[in-house]
């Protein structure tokens, strides 16, 4: 990237820093519902520094990466089973696309209920954020799987297994990864919309916790952290990982 | 006869595209398949390749009948069809079975490499490459697997006329030193004619083969050569009756249904 933009960049954030200073130092709201940047800064270093955050951070992660693994296996077999089966795609392909399109948040109170306010009721909101759209991203991978590259594999003797294997999967690779980018995107949110409403620990049980003490230099703190873990984490890891597999199949330039 | 094809006709679902198709083909000969559009030359290929299912009436490879694909027909289609996630090495290798060793494919590749010309290229990845040597490594490919008969469905049809000419002029060369059966189709009467011992012109409207020439002269062939010149006339009056038909029916078809 051209440093000209990071440059631009650096600098729309100390606009918008100097905008916030600005609307603080003119009393406009109570200080205790407006707290200015510093104030801010100083509560995160805080929360580091006693351990509060590392461990929420460290809860959320847990809650993700258990979640979201499993919504990939999940959302994997029930994709490959769509894609791969006519009669298994007309029967629940239109049911996908719809609970596809429930916002996670829904499923809170009926976790609550079936598993408890626990830790695994969060990781069950995670699984089925991550899952349906997983599903729908992987039968759209082998749907579009270019027939030629099979016609191709047929005389050259595979079929069956090998010929799903060495190349219905990798032919389908771009379009998986799009799945699981969108897959990480998805159980991000749930996961916040599960902690929220849970009894920790985890970061957005301690936005709650922040918000409930009125501790509003927390509560813009932690949707801080949030936005900046979503991005990166995109950014670096699975944007990456797409724009790598795309190129190597020789999708993008 | 070693490709054999009798009485072979082909239907999807209420649509025949040919029938009574009755070629024999023999051992290291270059066959060329010219025909207007839609007469199912491709459906043919696929057909002896495996791929499509055969109506009525049967192939036959070496005495064998066709119901499968198979490793002793190899196909290269007008899109190279190359695997983007593997090197040109290893898409050579890819028909190989697991049975020969890594140092048997190596070579094979190599020497399938060497032949069109593409050594310096096996560790680079497809999209590294041109059209014109992506349908090269898809040669390399089908060959690979030393098949008994090589079917090309206008291998070279999406290529500049540059690079066609080059890519006649290996086609040949591994054609002279491979000693392999050839079925070719093609758009183009010149191409047929400067490739092929023997042109099979197919009509449309029933699909049906309408002439079978040999092409008894001598190679490398000059496109200003006489016989080659008499040659292309005589297919390409046949061929500009089929056309004629079939423009004829489809206008009489407009005139009917928006007249
Ligand atoms: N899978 C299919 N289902 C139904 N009809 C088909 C199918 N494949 C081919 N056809 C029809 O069969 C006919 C022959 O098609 P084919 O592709 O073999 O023609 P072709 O001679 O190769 O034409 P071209 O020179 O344009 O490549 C066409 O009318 C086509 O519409
Ligand atoms: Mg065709």
């Amino acid at each position: 990237m051209k440093p000209s933009i990071w440059v631009k960049r650096i600098a729309f954030i100390i606009v918008l820093l100097a905008i916030w200073q600005g609307v603080y130092m003119s009393g406009y709201f109570p200080a205790i519902q407006f707290p200015p940047p510093t104030k801010v800064f100083q509560a995160l270093v805080e929360g580091f520094a006693d351990g509060t955050l590392v461990g929420a951070l460290l809860a959320s992660f847990k809650h993700l990466l258990i979640g979201l693994a499993l919504a990939i296996t999940l959302g994997t077999l029930i994709g490959v089973l769509l894609g791969k089966s006519r009669q298994a795609d007309e029967t629940a392909g239109m049911y996908l696309i719809a609970m596809q399109s429930i916002p996670s948040i829904v499923w809170v109170p009926l976790a609550i209920m079936l598993i408890g306010l626990n830790e695994t009721a969060v990781i069950f909101v995670v699984v089925l954020g991550g899952t349906f759209v997983m599903a729908l991203n992987v039968r759209t991978a082998i749907h579009s799987v270019p027939p030629e590259f099979i016609k191709a594999a047929r005389t050259m003797g595979a079929k069956g297994l090998p010929l799903f294997f060495k190349v219905e999967v990798p032919a389908s690779l771009p379009y998986y990864m799009s799945g699981i980018r969108l897959a990480w995107a998805f159980s991000w949110r749930a996961l916040m919309a599960g902690e929220l409403l849970s009894n920790g620990p985890g970061l957005g049980y301690s936005l709650r916790f922040a918000m409930d003490f009125a501790q509003m230099e927390l509560v813009i703190g932690i949707i801080i952290i949030v936005g900046v873990i979503g991005s990166v984490v995109d950014q670096l890891v699975f944007s990456k990982l797409e724009k790598k597999v795309m190129r190597r199949w020789g999708l993008l330039k | 006869m070693f490709l054999q094809m009798n009485e072979v006709a082909k239907r999807f679902a209420d649509h025949e595209v040919f029938s009574g198709i009755n070629v024999s083909i023999e051992k290291n000969q270059f066959v060329s398949i010219l025909g207007p559009s839609g007469c199912g030359k491709s459906t043919l290929l696929s057909m002896v390749a495996g791929l499509e299912d055969v109506t009525e009436g049967t192939l036959r490879l070496g005495g064998e009948k066709i119901l499968h694909p198979g490793t002793d027909r190899g196909m290269v289609f007008q899109q190279p069809a190359l695997f983007p996630w593997l090197t040109v090495k290893d898409n050579v290798t890819f028909p190989l079975k697991a049975d020969h060793s890594k140092r048997e494919k190596e070579q094979i590749a190599a020497n399938y490499l060497k032949m069109v010309h593409l050594t310096r290229f096996k560790d680079a990845y497809p999209h590294e490459l041109s059209g014109g040597m992506q349908q090269r490594v898809a040669i390399a490919r089908a060959l690979a697997m030393d098949p008994k008969v090589l079917l090309m469905d206008e291998p070279f049809g999406a290529l500049d006329e540059q690079t066609r000419h080059i890519l006649h002029d290996e086609l040949m060369k591994i054609f002279e030193e491979t000693k392999k059966t050839i079925l070719f189709v093609t758009h183009s009467i010149q191409e047929a004619i400067k490739l092929s011992d023997r042109v099979i012109v197919m009509g449309t409207r029933p699909g049906k083969i309408i002439a079978d020439f040999p092409i008894d002269i001598a190679r490398p062939r000059e496109r200003d050569d006489t016989k080659v010149i008499e040659m292309e006339k005589k297919i390409m009056e046949l061929l500009e009756d089929e056309i004629k038909k079939v423009m004829k029916e489809e206008l009489d078809y407009e005139t009917k249904h928006l007249g």
